[in-house]
C-alpha cells in the first residue's frame, strides 16, 4: 500500500461513511465450558476478501458456523445488512458456504449439485439452466457436468464446490478451508483462481485458513485469531509489516524476536538494552514508551543483511557464527549464533550458484540490518 | 500363482456344490418322482447294479406330474399368493419401524452408538423359538397386552390378536427387524452430516433435506434390509404355525405338512423347488443391488 489514497484504492474499512456489510457486536459463544469466541467485534464490508486466520481451535470456523447459522451465538449479536440474523435458519440466509470437505452430494451429477440451490429458490425454472451453465463456464466444468462426483479429480471437485455455493449469488459467501485438500501446486493456482472469481462475481467471501499463505494471498484483510479472540485485523502487508503483538509476528512468516529493555531516545526513536557486550539495538517506536520497559524487538530474517565485512552504514551491526544454513533453492535462511548464545536468521537471496557461495558453515560473519526494519513490541 | 487362485476359488465354489446344488437336485429328483408306500417313500430309485437299462428306467419314470398337480389345486397358489403377501407388508412394516430406529441409532451420541446396537441384537441371545412362544404370552386373550388394555380402559372385550394373521405380522416383524436397522444404520451412519447442512444452506428445509439426501443416499441400505427380512419371511414356517392361527396359510406350512401330515414327499418338494424359484428372483436382484453400490464405490 504503497500509494497515495485514492477512490482506486479498495479500503472500505479506512472509510468511516462505508456502512459494513456484516457486523458482530460482543459475540461470544460457548460450547459447554470451552469458550470458542469470546466477546467478539468485528465489521466486514461489501466485496471484501475477509481471511480468518489461526491455529485449529481458535475460534475461525466458529464464527463461519455462526454467519452460516448452523450455530447461533451464546451472546451478542451479529448484523448482516442491518438485519439482526441470529433469528433466520440456514435456509433462509442470503449467506451459503463452501464446506471444508465440499460436501457435495455424491449420488448427483455436477449438474444437479449446482442446480441443487437455484431449485429450492424462487427463480423460475426457464432460467435455472442458464444459471447453471454459467457456473460451469465460470469454473470451467462444462466438460464434467454429467459426470459424478465420485468421477471428477479432487481440484474439479473444489470448483464444483464453489460453482454450487456461488450459483445462487449470496450476498456473502464463506469458504471453509477451501483449498485445505488440494497439493501445493494446485492450490497456488486455484488461489489466484478464487481471486479472480470473487472479482468477477463481486461477492463478498470471508474464508476461513490455517494457512498464512493463502491467507496472504488471496485477502483483502486478514484476522489473526487465537484463544477465540482476534489479535488483530489488518490488510496482509500491515499484519506482516506491523504486528502488534508477539503472537501476530511469530504466526505470520519467521520472525526474529529479542527482547530487552527500552531507552527512549529523541522523539520517535528507542535504544534496547538486549545483553552485555553487545550494542543496543537502535529501532523506530512511537511515543508513550517509558525508560525501563520489557519490549520484545521483531525483525524479519530478509531484513538481515550477512557480510564479510563490517558494514558501516547500518544501525545495528552484530557479529555471529554461521551455526546452519537452510537452503531453499531462491534464498537461504543462515541461522547465526552471537557470543551472547542468541541465535539470529537471516535470509538472503541467492543471486549466485551455490557453488560461488561466500559463506559456509563455521564462518564469521556481520549481521546488520537499519532502525526502521524491525519494530517493537508491548505485549 | 495361478494354483493358488484356483484353490481361492475352488473353496467356495465347492461349498456351493456340496451344500446347495447337490441337495436342490436330489429334491429336484424328489419331485419328479411319484410316492410310493416304501422308504423312502417315493419311486423310481436310482439301480445302478441293473446298468444302462437301470439308468434309462430311471430316467423314464421322471415326470413333472406334481407340478401339473400343484396349478391344479389352488391351495398351492392361494398359499404362494397368502405368503407373498404376508411377507411383503411385513417387509413394509418392517421399514417403517426400522427406519426411525436405525436413524436415530445414527444420530445419537458416538459414544452411546455400541450400547444401542447391543440392545438391538441382544434379543438373538435368547432362542428364536422361547421368544417366539412368549409372544403367545403377550398376545393370547389372557395376556399382557389385552391385560393392559383393559386396565386402561381403552377396550371392554379381549381382542382377538392370537391365531390370526395379525399375530403372524407381528411376529414377523419383531423377528426380522434387527434385520431391517443394521444395513439401514450402516448407510446411514457413514453419512456425512456436512451433506445436510450443505443442503440446508442452498435452501431446504429439515424435511426437504431428509427426501432429496439422506433418503436416496441410505436406498442401498433400505433395499439391502428390505430383502434380509423379505426373503426369510416368506418361506417362514415357526411363526405362523405357533401364532398364526388355522386360517393363516403360508407356503412354509404347507410345505411341511406335505411331507409330514401327508408324506408326500414329491409334492412337497415340488412345492420347495416351486418356492426356490419365487426367492432366487428377488435374490438376484439383491445381489445386483449390491454390485451396483460396490460400482458406485469405486
Amino acid at each position: 500500500m504503497a500509494q497515495s489514497p485514492s477512490s482506486s484504492v479498495f479500503a472500505p474499512w479506512d472509510d468511516p461513511t462505508k456502512k459494513p456489510l456484516i457486523r458482530f457486536e460482543g459475540v461470544t459463544k460457548r460450547f459447554g465450558d470451552f469458550t470458542a469466541v469470546d466477546n467478539l467485534d468485528l465489521h466486514i464490508y461489501e466485496r471484501e476478501f475477509f481471511a480468518l486466520l489461526g491455529p485449529s481451535g481458535c475460534g475461525k470456523t466458529t464464527i463461519m458456523r455462526i454467519l452460516a447459522g448452523f450455530d447461533p451465538p451464546s451472546e451478542g449479536t451479529v448484523w448482516l445488512d442491518d438485519v439482526n440474523i441470529a433469528p433466520v435458519p440456514p435456509n433462509k440466509r442470503p449467506v451459503n458456504m463452501m464446506f471444508q470437505s465440499y460436501a457435495l452430494f455424491p449420488h448427483l451429477s455436477v449438474y444437479d449439485n449446482i442446480a441443487f440451490g437455484l431449485k429450492r429458490s424462487p427463480m423460475p425454472k426457464s432460467e435455472i439452466d442458464g444459471r447453471v451453465q454459467e457456473m460451469l463456464r465460470l469454473t470451467r466444468l462444462e466438460k464434467f457436468a454429467r459426470r459424478k462426483p465420485h468421477q471428477i479429480s479432487g481440484g474439479q471437485r473444489q470448483r464444483v464446490a464453489l460453482a454450487r455455493s456461488l450459483a445462487k449469488a449470496p450476498k456473502l459467501l464463506l469458504l471453509d478451508e477451501p483449498l485445505g485438500a488440494l497439493d501445493k501446486k494446485l492450490r497456488n493456482d486455484t488461489q489466484f483462481e478464487l481471486m479472480d472469481i470473487q472479482e468477477k462475481t463481486g461477492t463478498t467471501f470471508v474464508i476461513v485458513t490455517h494457512d498464512q499463505e493463502e491467507a496472504m494471498t488471496v485477502a483483502s484483510r486478514v484476522a489473526v485469531m487465537d484463544n477465540g479472540k482476534l489479535m488483530q485485523v489488518a490488510t496482509p502487508d500491515r499484519i506482516y509489516e506491523a504486528p502488534n503483538s508477539v503472537y501476530v509476528a511469530d504466526f505470520i512468516g519467521d520472525v526474529n524476536i529479542i527482547e530487552g529493555n527500552l531507552r527512549p531516545q529523541e522523539p520517535g526513536k528507542v535504544l534496547i538494552d538486549w545483553t552485555e557486550g553487545e550494542a543496543p539495538i537502535r529501532a523506530e517506536a512511537n511515543g508513550g514508551l517509558t525508560e525501563g520497559t520489557r519490549v520484545s524487538y521483531a525483525v524479519r530474517p530478509e531484513k538481515i543483511a550477512v557480510s564479510a565485512e563490517r558494514p558501516d552504514d547500518r544501525a545495528n551491526v552484530v557479529q555471529g557464527k554461521i551455526i546452519d544454513i537452510a537452503y531453499l533453492g531462491n534464498i537461504s535462511t543462515y541461522h547465526v549464533q552471537l557470543p551472547s548464545g542468541h541465535m539470529i536468521s537471516a535470509q538472503m537471496t541467492n543471486s549466485r550458484r551455490i557453488e560461488r557461495r561466500d559463506f559456509t558453515w563455521e564462518d564469521t560473519v556481520w549481521l546488520s540490518w537499519t532502525d526502521t526494519a524491525g519494530i517493537v513490541l508491548t505485549q | 500363482m495361478n494354483f493358488r487362485r484356483f484353490l481361492l476359488v475352488l473353496v467356495p465354489y465347492g461349498w456351493l456344490l456340496a451344500l446347495f446344488l447337490v441337495p436342490f437336485l436330489i429334491v429336484l429328483k424328489i419331485a419328479l418322482s411319484d410316492t410310493a408306500l416304501s422308504i423312502p417313500p417315493y419311486t423310481p430309485t436310482l439301480d445302478l447294479s441293473a446298468g444302462w437299462a437301470g439308468i434309462k428306467d430311471f430316467f423314464g419314470a421322471l415326470d413333472f406330474e406334481n407340478f401339473v398337480f400343484l396349478t391344479q389345486d389352488d391351495l398351492y397358489w392361494k398359499a404362494y399368493l397368502s405368503s407373498l403377501k404376508i411377507a411383503l407388508i411385513s417387509t413394509l412394516v418392517t421399514l417403517v419401524v426400522g427406519y426411525p430406529i436405525a436413524y436415530g441409532m445414527a444420530r445419537a451420541p458416538q459414544e452411546w452408538r455400541p450400547t444401542l446396537m447391543m440392545l438391538v441384537i441382544l434379543p438373538f441371545w435368547t432362542s428364536f423359538l422361547i421368544r417366539v412362544y412368549s409372544w403367545m404370552g403377550i398376545l393370547s386373550q389372557e395376556g399382557f397386552l389385552n391385560q393392559f388394555l383393559q386396565w386402561a380402559g381403552l377396550t371392554s372385550e379381549p381382542l382377538i390378536i392370537l391365531n390370526t394373521n395379525w399375530a403372524v405380522y407381528i411376529g414377523i416383524v419383531y423377528t426380522y427387524l434387527p434385520f431391517m436397522i443394521l444395513p439401514i444404520y450402516a448407510t446411514l451412519e457413514k453419512l456425512d452430516v456436512s451433506l445436510l447442512e450443505a443442503a440446508e444452506d442452498l435452501g431446504c428445509s429439515r424435511t426437504e433435506a431428509f427426501w432429496l439426501i439422506t433418503a436416496p443416499l441410505s436406498r442401498s441400505g433400505v433395499i439391502a434390509g428390505c430383502f434380509l427380512v423379505f426373503i426369510p419371511a416368506i418361506g417362514e414356517f415357526v411363526i405362523p404355525s405357533i401364532l398364526g392361527g388355522s386360517r393363516t396359510l403360508m407356503i412354509g406350512k404347507v410345505l411341511w405338512e406335505e411331507f409330514f401330515s401327508n408324506r408326500d414327499w414329491p409334492v412337497a418338494s415340488a412345492v420347495a423347488v416351486i418356492l426356490l424359484l419365487i426367492l432366487v428372483i428377488p435374490i438376484i436382484l439383491f445381489q445386483r443391488n449390491e454390485q451396483r453400490q460396490r460400482e458406485l464405490e469405486q
